[in-house]
């Protein structure tokens, strides 16, 4: 028991998983919970950067599950977040370098000294999904208002109710808030519609997001990025907190139109 | 954590799965899992076991002999889940289910819609993704109740007439020798009377298919979004397809 295994996946790549996990994994951190954040994407890692703990890596993953070192060893320990460890992936291996049950393993010893275990999935559908998702207790799918997206993301929550781990909570990403505001956007409506799922955050669009990821400082740290306030909220919500989901646009009637449709579909404004 | 081990077993609601490392060789999946059961006689015997291979091409010969063997130590293997069509036809043909949804209770949704006469067909009614080539003589004889949301990448074949309760999503699609039913949205891809039955019709809740089959004629929804939805039914008139609004007294 003990710590919830959340992984984070979205099928399609470039969505804004890894940039999800970081700054989830962050705001869990500052809201005092002991987190750990696994990178499965075993020879594209990117969590390490993003987090900003690149050069402080020794040992990885896959050393972990060959037995090169032992599990403390390949957990770095983040300086500005005291109750946030990463575990990276291999860079010059690949996917089947490590199974599903070698990921089970792994978080089980990890369980009884934390409170969340974040794990970064890779896109697609094989191997490494399967090992990131094998774990799981709950799983983030990460999705864009545009359709190949929500497609993706409908195929993975498939499999994931085949996998009886489903269906899973929605983030939906990178939301364009000028373009959301002249209807020129996927609406948040058409993607919850097509997905039924519980959602779980909205986070717009912010270039503060993409600064932050190239300094290695994740949004959910500044606390004046509309994004890393969006992954605030994501965090409090997986802490049991209910939090309403914030005006996107400043204008109330898009927020009220939001509260309205999501109270409607699912209970309370999640 | 390197055990090097080929094999992964979890239970499940309906037994036991066990997955097969699809990188490593059969032969020593076959050793590891009857060394397994062998140290672990208590656990297995009697176990409905399901087997997960991947992608893996399972010879029929293979998977007969671990038939064979299971059952000599009382052990049901029941069920081969695969991503290789080959296999998949291979595992039918040995009798064996090909997904993990309880083949009784199945059974009994089928029997439901059905007539009586073709529960004992009912399992082959049942399968999804590639069914074997579709039956003329079968076709309007039998139906397949799926009763979820098909979502992006599920397929459902089926000889007779398939019901869906959901919805059928971008991605998905729906192959029927009969009728298609979808009480929910359908945005998927669906053929109605695929072996040629141009009297097959389409109906839904919603119908605004990613692209509509009735026998030989291809429609498409109209690119223009139109809301409000309503049921409709999709036919072959005068050579083509018409879609009109539900009004089956009248008809």
């Amino acid at each position: 028991m003990g710590a919830r295994v959340i992984t984070v996946t979205s099928g399609k790549g470039g969505v804004g998983k890894t940039t999800a996990t970081a700054n989830i994994s962050v705001a869990l951190a500052q809201l005092g919970k002991k987190v750990v954040a696994i990178d499965a994407d075993i020879g594209l890692r990117n969590l390490d950067v993003i987090l900003g703990l690149e050069n402080r890596i020794v040992y990885d993953l896959v050393d972990v599950v060959e037995g090169r070192c032992k599990l403390r060893q390949a957990m770095i320990k983040h300086k500005a977040y005291p109750d946030l460890y990463l575990i990276p992936a291999a860079q010059t291996r690949d996917k089947t370098a490590v199974s599903p049950s070698d990921m089970v393993d792994i978080t089980q010893q990890l369980r009884d000294e934390f409170d969340f275990i974040l794990i970064d999935s890779p896109a697609g559908i094989e191997r490494g999904f399967r090992n990131a998702v094998a774990p799981a207790d709950d799983v983030l799918i990460v999705t864009n208002p545009e359709v190949s997206s929500v497609r993706d993301a409908d195929r993975i929550i498939g499999l994931l109710e085949a996998e009886e781990k489903g269906p899973g909570k929605l983030v939906i990403n990178r939301v364009k808030i000028g373009m959301v505001r002249r209807g020129e956007m996927l609406s948040m409506e058409d993607v919850v519609d097509i997905l039924a799922i519980k959602l779980i955050g909205v986070v717009p669009d912010d270039e503060s997001v993409l600064l932050s990821s190239n300094r290695g400082e994740p949004a959910a740290g500044d606390l004046n990025s509309k994004a890393g306030q969006a992954f605030r909220n994501i965090a409090r919500r997986l802490s049991g907190e209910e939090v309403p989901f914030m005006s996107l646009d400043g204008s109330e009637s898009f927020f009220q139109r939001f509260v309205r449709f999501f109270s409607g579909s699912v209970s309370g404004p999640g | 954590m390197s055990t090097g081990s080929v094999l992964e077993i979890k239970g499940i609601k309906n037994g036991l799965l066990v997955h097969l490392d699809p990188a490593r060789e059969w032969k020593s999946f076959v050793e590891q899992l009857m060394a397994r059961i062998e140290q672990q006689q208590s656990f297995f015997k009697g176990a409905r076991v399901a087997l997960e291979v991947g992608e893996r091409t399972v010879r029929r010969q293979d998977l007969g002999a671990l038939q064979k063997r299971l059952k000599e130590h009382g052990i049901d293997l029941w069920a081969v889940l695969s991503d290789s069509v080959t296999t998949v036809a291979t595992a039918r043909k040995l009798g064996l289910q090909t997904s993990l949804d309880d083949p009784e209770k199945r059974g009994k949704e089928v029997q439901a819609e059905a007539a009586p006469e073709v529960s004992p067909h009912a399992a082959d009614l049942l399968r999804e993704d590639d069914t074997p080539p579709i039956d003329p003589e079968e076709a309007g004889s039998g139906g397949v109740l799926v009763k979820r949301t098909l979502r992006s990448g599920r397929r459902v074949r089926s000889d007779g007439h398939v019901v869906v309760l959901g919805d059928v999503n971008p991605g998905a699609e729906i192959v029927a020798g009969g009728d298609v039913i979808v009480w929910g949205r359908l945005r998927g891809v669906v053929h109605a009377g695929a072996s040629g039955d141009s009297s097959a019709f389409v109906c839904a809740l919603d119908m605004t298919p990613m692209q509509l089959r009735i026998a030989g004629h291809i429609a498409t929804s109209p690119a223009e979004k139109r809301r409000e939805a309503k049921p409709e039914v999709a036919r072959i008139r005068d050579d083509r397809i018409v879609v009109e609004v539900w009004n089956w007294g009248t008809q």
